[in-house]
């Protein structure tokens, strides 16, 4: 990452490295999500605006079809990978017993991971099985 | 020009620091509620998956009033995250870490979230056919 100095800490550069020392990664992945969430955010609560207190029928044809089951999807997945970096970095910081802040991360993970799969799972079902 | 010199009142040095450093905390703040938010996001999309009655009942919940409240505080915290987030983007780039442009970027902020919660939620009264 470019080091331009001025209000950035050395805490907070240093912070990147983590425990796994995939500090670099985590950082550039944390930036990534957050560019693509910008417009998928605003796409969807556009959306969900929209369809306020519609009818199952409305709903389910809407996240069915092709280009909003899509784009729910990517959101989705940006979302908690986002969340997971992000609460890892949280953790970090105010967890200081070496086992609960592992155990902290790995439960952030595998939570992540569930619900993601939940929320795909639901996405796709009503796209293909309705 | 003597007036130049003279020692301004500690108040505005202290004052500066302390509304970027409640917008950083702010920002932490409302990503953690948004991760516990997404509970909420993957019982509506489960319950919409399951059928029309559970999604009956899942709008019946989000729409009561505790609903709606959780859900305006949730908008709020979802719209102060992507701007201020987007503000961390242009730090990260190496732009707007003047204090002054840090203090009328972070004003933007909390202006911004302000008018998109309003936005959002009238347009959604709206939608529905008012209150
Ligand atoms: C909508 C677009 C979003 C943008 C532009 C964005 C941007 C960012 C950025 C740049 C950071 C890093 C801040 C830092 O370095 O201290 C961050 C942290 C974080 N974000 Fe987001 N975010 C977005 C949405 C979300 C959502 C939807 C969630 C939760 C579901 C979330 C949860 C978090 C958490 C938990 C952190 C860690 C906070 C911390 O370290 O203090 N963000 N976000």
């Amino acid at each position: 990452m470019a080091d331009k100095g001025g209000l950035r800490t050395p805490l907070a550069r240093a912070r990147g490295l983590g425990p796994a020392k995939d500090g670099v990664a985590h950082w550039w992945a944390q930036r990534v999500t957050a560019v693509a969430l910008v417009p998928l955010v605003i796409w969807f609560v556009a959306s969900i605006v929209l369809l306020s207190n519609c009818s199952y029928e409305r709903f389910t044809a809407w996240i069915g079809s092709p280009l909003p089951a899509v784009l729910t999807i990517l959101l989705i997945v940006a979302t908690f990978r986002h969340a997971q970096l992000g609460l890892q970095v949280v953790i970090e910081d105010y967890v200081h017993r070496e086992g609960t802040k592992l155990a902290g991360i790995v439960l952030v993970k595998l939570g992540a991971f569930a619900l993601g799969t939940a929320a795909v799972f639901s996405v796709l079902k009503i796209s293909f099985g309705g | 020009m003597a007036s130049d010199n003279r020692p301004l009142s500690p108040h505005l040095q202290i004052y500066k620091p302390q509304f970027t450093s409640v917008l950083s905390i702010l920002h932490r703040i409302t990503g953690v509620a948004l991760a516990l938010g997404t509970f909420l996001l993957v019982y509506w999309l489960m319950a919409a998956a399951a059928g029309p009655d559970r999604f009956a009942q899942a709008q019946g919940l989000i729409g009561s009033i505790i609903g709606r409240l959780l859900l305006f505080g949730w908008s709020f915290a979802l719209f102060y995250h992507m701007l201020n987030g987007i503000r961390h983007l242009f730090w990260d780039a190496g732009k707007g870490f003047e204090l002054k442009t840090a203090f009328l970027t972070g004003w933007l902020v909390v202006a911004g979230a302000v008018l998109f919660t309003l936005i959002a939620w009238i347009a959604a009264y709206s939608v529905m056919g008012g209150i």
